[in-house]
């Protein structure tokens, strides 16, 4: 496994000047490997899009440095690295620049100098891979709110980057969009292992990640494994952030006097427990 | 002040080829004093409805009763700045309209606008910058220097400065944390038991609508199709189904339960504690008989 994107004690601040004011960022390790998703969860204002912003060159730490597939990023090798990196945002309205879905899949492939036949052949593929092909030649603002990341994601797609990096693309959307949109950035790491961070406050889609990046106030609280995070229970409320549904239930149900053998994470396992704990016997 | 809509029905870009009907003889009445839901798909006509609500939009046919005014189709409406200072519209991220050059101008402006003095108007932004959780300082502050969170609440107190009767909320927590959405949401249902304001929230959040509503309107496809207490609309899921809309999750997890214990328990549950509540009773019964 090789790493594609990984940050060395890196700290931001949008003040420098104010000696006092907080550091946006302050001092963060962490690396991404090929084929993960990371999860950066926080309240806001804890950093995550901050970040988001370090890691593609947006802006530039003052102290530390973001190393893109092992090689420090500095302005020289800044296009380069965006290459390699997919961005999809928060408002599906602020990214369209194309009249038709299939232009605005093209257009980034047009700015990076991509052979017309070629570019035929990625936006067909790119909008294949989002399940969107029927919508070619659709004019984006008519989409719902699922159709129209589906649609930003294809476009960064497109370029083949190595990193898809999700900054609240699911926030403004339906229920039904965000599930849209969470399925298919499941469907593209089953079929083209695709290295994916995505910056939220949900904790049901940081729940699908391989590893969950905890903020706080500029610092990285915690980082493990979903259930190692969840796990921290009221600690997450205390820092902003909700508890998972299962876990806020078990605790109640207990209150209550159910007989469980702990607390849990995901429905699944409350369902269980709750089967083996009351009603097997 | 009850607002009512009678046969409404909305057209975009009216006598044009680019013509789109939004709403089809919409017909309700929202009672003062309720806290009400209104909820749908995308593009079901949520938020044209909602801009009927102080007459931002006036209907193609049909009419609209806010207090003892009306807005009809056809007619010239009169005094709708009136209208406009009773029902009070929360945007879809708010922040975006903020414009002084300090917080507290923008509560002011509001309220300066509606003919209020400059002492009172001052005087409301002072108290309400500490309602909506913001510290006194922030009110000399630009609103441009604060995080996405403050700004939403300076917006918030700039709708709240104009002391309206009706509060109408789009979407008022996208964006936000988890707690800033879960005070945010509070700090309005305090102000709507405390105050005896008419709300009407828009939104996606089934969550929301079962915890804080007292009704909820189904809208689909420019029409409202259904409105019941938030126990009723959330018991059929196949309804809520063919209006492309899922019941809370705490409600699908009472499903589960219920098939695990391969009963029904004795009502739809909408919050996390009646649902534990529930379960408790239920298997305590059921030792009891054994």
């Amino acid at each position: 496994m090789s790493e594609i994107l990984s940050l060395h004690q890196v700290t931001f601040s949008y003040t420098p000047e104010v000696a006092e004011s907080r550091n946006a960022v302050d001092d963060v390790n962490f690396a991404i490997q090929e084929g993960e998703w990371i999860a950066i969860v926080g309240h806001n204002g804890s950093g995550k899009s901050t970040i988001a912003k370090l890691m593609n060159g947006l802006l530039f730490p003052q102290q530390g440095e973001v190393r893109i597939l092992g090689k420090p990023l500095n302005e020289d090798n800044l296009w380069q690295s965006r290459s390699q990196m997919g961005m999809v945002f928060q408002n599906p309205d602020n990214q369209f620049v194309g009249a038709t879905v299939q232009d605005d899949v093209a257009f980034a492939l047009e700015n990076n100098g991509i052979p017309f036949e070629e570019m035929v052949t990625r936006v067909h593929q790119a909008l294949a891979q989002v399940n969107m092909s029927d919508f070619m030649n659709h004019e984006p603002h008519h989409l719902s709110g699922g159709q129209k990341q589906r649609v930003a994601i294809a476009g960064a797609l497109a370029l083949k980057p190595k990193l898809l990096i999700l900054d609240e693309a699911t926030s403004m959307l339906d229920p039904q969009g965000r599930m849209e949109v969470l399925q298919t950035v499941q469907a593209l790491r089953a079929e083209i292992g695709l290295t994916v961070i995505s910056i939220t406050h949900d904790l049901e889609e940081a729940m699908l990640a391989n590893r969950v990046l905890f903020m706080n106030d500029g610092k990285k609280f915690a980082e493990g494994l979903p259930s190692e995070i969840f796990s921290l229970g009221d600690k997450l409320v205390e820092l902003g952030l909700d508890l998972p549904f299962a876990w806020k239930l078990s605790k109640l149900l207990q209150q209550e006097g159910v007989p469980l053998l702990g607390q849990h994470i995901t429905e699944e396992e409350l369902v269980n427990d709750l089967w083996t704990s009351n009603f097997n016997k | 002040m009850d607002i009512k809509l009678q046969q409404v029905s909305y057209a975009y870009a009216q006598g044009t080829p680019f013509e789109k009907r939004a709403l089809f003889d919409v017909d309700f009445t929202i009672p003062s004093g309720t806290y009400q839901a209104i909820i749908g798909h995308t593009g079901s006509g949520k938020s044209t409805i909602l801009q009927h609500f102080n007459a931002l939009l006036k209907p193609t046919t049909g009419e609209v009763h806010i207090g003892n005014r009306i807005v009809a189709a056809g007619k010239k409406a009169r005094d709708l700045k009136a209208v406009r200072q009773k029902v009070g519209i929360v945007f879809q991220f708010p922040e975006h309209q903020l414009f002084e050059e300090t917080v507290l101008k923008d509560i002011m402006f509001g309220p300066l606008n509606f003919g209020v003095a400059v002492q009172e108007a001052e005087l409301r932004a002072r108290k309400l910058v500490n309602l909506v959780g913001l510290p006194a300082e922030v009110l000399e502050k630009s609103p441009f220097d604060l995080s996405g969170g403050q700004m939403r609440r300076v917006a918030i107190a700039g709708v709240l400065a104009m002391e309206p009767e009706v509060i109408v909320l789009d979407e008022p927590t996208a964006g936000l944390d988890p707690r800033g959405q879960k005070e945010i949401m509070d700090m309005f249902y305090e102000l709507h038991k405390k105050r005896g304001l008419t709300t009407i929230l828009v939104t996606h959040s089934m969550e929301d609508a079962a915890r804080y509503a007292d009704n909820i309107i189904i809208m689909h496809e420019g029409k409202n199709v259904l409105s019941g207490a938030p126990h009723e609309i959330f018991r059929d899921t196949e309804t809520l189904n063919s209006f492309r809309l899922e019941p809370p999750r705490i409600v699908r997890f009472q499903q589960k339960v219920e098939q695990l214990m391969n009963k029904p328990l004795s009502k739809v549950c909408l919050t996390e504690e009646e649902l534990a509540a529930e379960i408790a009773r239920e298997l305590r019964e059921e030792r009891a008989e054994q």
